[in-house]
């Protein structure tokens, strides 16, 4: 017994694949076949439902073994992906014709490669680019597995394609359609997506200084920037639209109405958030309005500012996108998703919502970069 | 004691007058009602002079250093630094101020929290380095000029603020209760570095604390202040030699002089009660 390490999710995997061995055909047609021996008809799985049972067996019985967990991990992560790949390649052609044995084969896969994950979060390894390599490696098997759980679902009871096509025709449609993907991102994202950022944050930074110096305005702005900012984007953008025209102009004015009031609140909070003894001290100093601003209040109001630019890129991209609904150029993310989803085209959505995903990802995690190198000093980022 | 105290040089040759109060009162607008900080206060400081406020919470010593800074405004009575007003001396940085915390600022390395007066009066960048590397050589900091705030000692941090509060040479040092938040060994070691540093650089010192051997290891004179209103209840020249080791704090002397203050002390309570 000392030289097994027994898991749940391997002995479950194991239980699994048994059980989809003793209720026999994977799919309909096999069932058919095995019905009427005869015929003699090809059916999936012919020759790899061996394979299957045998990797998922093999890699759950070996994961228990007393291993390091490099090796562990590897073969659990070998065991559970070859043994998915082949349901996922064999279900090919007979979308729809899954039975119980198809999805006990699955989870049994999937066990594995959770017990894979698991086995690799709870690796310390003293490197840092270990580290750093593992702390991308456990996300994207996540990601992976959410992926390969979509496809086989969806191929194995037969989805319809236009309520949610697979990932790989997702991929195949983002591979053949680069260019006007490239051109609707062009549109959306460069023209009004950042241009409407930097104004809109531009603009709520200056406006928040203002507010600051002049007292009138701390009163009398923020009150009205606190009503622009309840107002409804999807009636905003129409307008935006009969004024600035139909181009990425309009567009960015929804980015900038969506972009500018977090930015002047965050603004105004963080300058009053250095302390009383450092503004003392300043005045011991005397120090005037502007060295205050520029060596204390704005520094101090750092952590707020990149609160705004974080929460900024992912309205930015959200307001851009609804406000093309309401009339562009043949051209932008937005204008592709009205019309390809008026044209059954979910696959090109799907697509055009997967670069949106990702821009706005990237989009997000240089702010945080920025915001990590420039408020170092905040208790919230020291030693990170 | 319904007499306003009054404390005069005790020498003439503390002939040039570094502050100077006269019938100083101070009222505070609060939602309970007016409170009256200060009271009748009548003060002279000497230049070189290492003078020590002394009381229990709320007895406005804090807010006596504060008017001296010009940081609050009296409501009567007057008060001049070095012939000019709170305000004119504030403008001319004609003093340095160290608050109960560090106040560093945290994005700011050890060097660059020191270079901010530097920076603000606008010193050429070779006068900063020097003046930079002097001050950090008197707090005994040289080797720490690249480190962060937070990386340093609550004792450290607190040198560093002094060190901030010397840079711009000011001959004025107005002290908050700087050690207040610091552990006994480390404060016996602020101390001592502090008269060494007073000694060296013959400053003027107004330093505000609540501990009785601290006002009496450190002060060449010792103000007794007692609350509600704050007023000055006593002054206590030091007998003391200028030279102070340590263990001085065990001498009949030393003891005698903790005693009046003591006893300061206490009259100020018995009032209230």
């Amino acid at each position: 017994m000392a030289r097994l390490k027994p898991s749940w999710q391997a002995a479950f995997a194991l239980l699994l694949v048994v059980l989809a061995l003793i209720l026999g055909a994977m799919t309909q047609p096999e069932a058919e076949a095995l019905a009427n021996p005869a015929a003699g008809a090809a059916y999936p799985y012919l020759g790899t439902k061996g394979v299957i049972v045998g990797l998922v067996g093999v890699a759950a019985l070996a994961s228990m073994l007393r291993l390091p967990p490099f090796a562990e991990a590897l073969v659990l992560f070998v065991g559970a992906h070859a043994a998915a790949w082949l349901l996922l390649t064999g279900i090919g052609g007979f979308e729809g014709t899954a039975k119980a044995p198809f999805y006990l084969a699955l989870t049994a896969a999937w066990l594995l490669g959770w017990r894979c994950a698991a086995v690799l979060s709870a690796m310390r390894p003293g490197q840092r680019w270990e580290r750093v390599a593992l702390n991308l490696v456990v996300p994207a098997l996540f990601g992976l597995w959410l992926l390969i759980l979509w496809e086989a679902v969806v191929r194995g009871a037969g989805i319809p394609f236009i309520l949610l096509p697979p990932p790989s025709a997702i991929g195949a449609r983002i591979a053949n359609s680069l260019p006007t993907l490239g051109e609707d991102m062009r549109q959306t994202i460069l023209k009004s997506v950042f241009i409407g950022y930097i104004v809109g944050c531009g603009a709520g930074f200056a406006v928040a200084i203002l507010a600051d110096r002049f007292l009138f305005l701390r009163r009398g702005l923020i009150p009205i920037g606190n009503m622009v900012s309840a107002l409804p984007i999807i009636g905003v953008a129409p307008i935006m639209v009969m004024w600035f025209g139909f181009d990425w102009q309009s567009k960015a004015a929804v980015v900038i109405i969506m972009t500018f009031f977090p930015m002047l609140v965050n603004t105004v909070a963080g300058l009053a958030a250095s302390g009383h003894m450092e503004r003392d001290l300043m005045r011991t100093y005397a120090s005037g309005y502007w060295q205050t601003l520029v060596k204390l209040r704005l520094p101090a109001a750092g952590p707020f500012i990149f609160n705004a630019l974080k929460i900024n890129s992912t309205l930015a991209l959200i307001g851009a996108i609804v406000a093309e609904f309401f009339g562009t150029p043949v051209v932008g993310m937005g204008f592709r998703i009205s019309t390809e989803v008026g044209r059954m085209n979910i696959d090109m959505v799907w697509a055009e919502i997967a670069v949106a995903a990702l821009a706005g990802s990237v989009f997000y995690g240089v702010v945080a970069l920025l915001e990590r190198a420039a408020t170092f000093w905040h208790p919230s980022m020291r030693g990170r | 004691m319904s007499q306003p105290a009054s404390i005069t040089p005790a020498t003439a040759e503390t002939a040039r007058q570094v502050v100077s109060a006269k019938n100083l009162g101070l009222t505070f607008q609060t939602n309970d009602g007016p409170v009256q900080a200060l009271s009748n206060v009548d003060l002279t400081i000497g230049k070189g002079e290492f003078v020590s406020f002394i009381g229990p919470s709320g007895c406005g010593k804090t807010t006596l250093l504060r008017v001296i800074a010009d940081l609050e405004k009296p409501s009567s009575g007057s008060i001049s630094i070095n012939g000019m007003s709170a305000e004119q001396a504030r403008e001319k940085r004609a003093y340095g101020y160290v608050f109960q915390a560090a106040a560093l600022f945290p994005w700011r390395t050890i060097e660059r929290n020191v270079a901010l007066p530097l920076e603000i009066i606008g010193l050429p960048k070779a006068e900063q380095a020097k003046r930079i590397a002097r001050t950090l050589d008197l707090v005994n900091l040289t080797g720490f000029e690249k480190k962060y705030p937070w990386q340093l000692s609550g004792g450290m941090q607190q040198r560093a603020s002094i060190a901030r509060a010397l840079a711009f040479d000011a001959d004025l040092l107005l002290m908050d209760e700087p050690f207040g938040a610091l552990d006994e060994i480390v404060r016996d070691h602020l101390n001592e570095q502090l008269l060494e540093l007073w000694g060296r650089t013959e400053k003027t010192i107004c330093f505000v604390t609540h501990s009785i051997p601290e006002a009496v290891y450190l002060s060449t004179r010792i103000v007794v202040m007692s609350p509600r209103p704050g007023r000055v209840t006593d002054v206590i020249e030091s007998t003391l030699p200028k030279e102070r080791p340590l263990d001085i704090r065990e001498t009949p002397e030393f003891l005698a002089i903790a005693a009046r203050v003591r006893d300061g002390l206490r009259a100020g309570h018995s009032y209230e009660d």
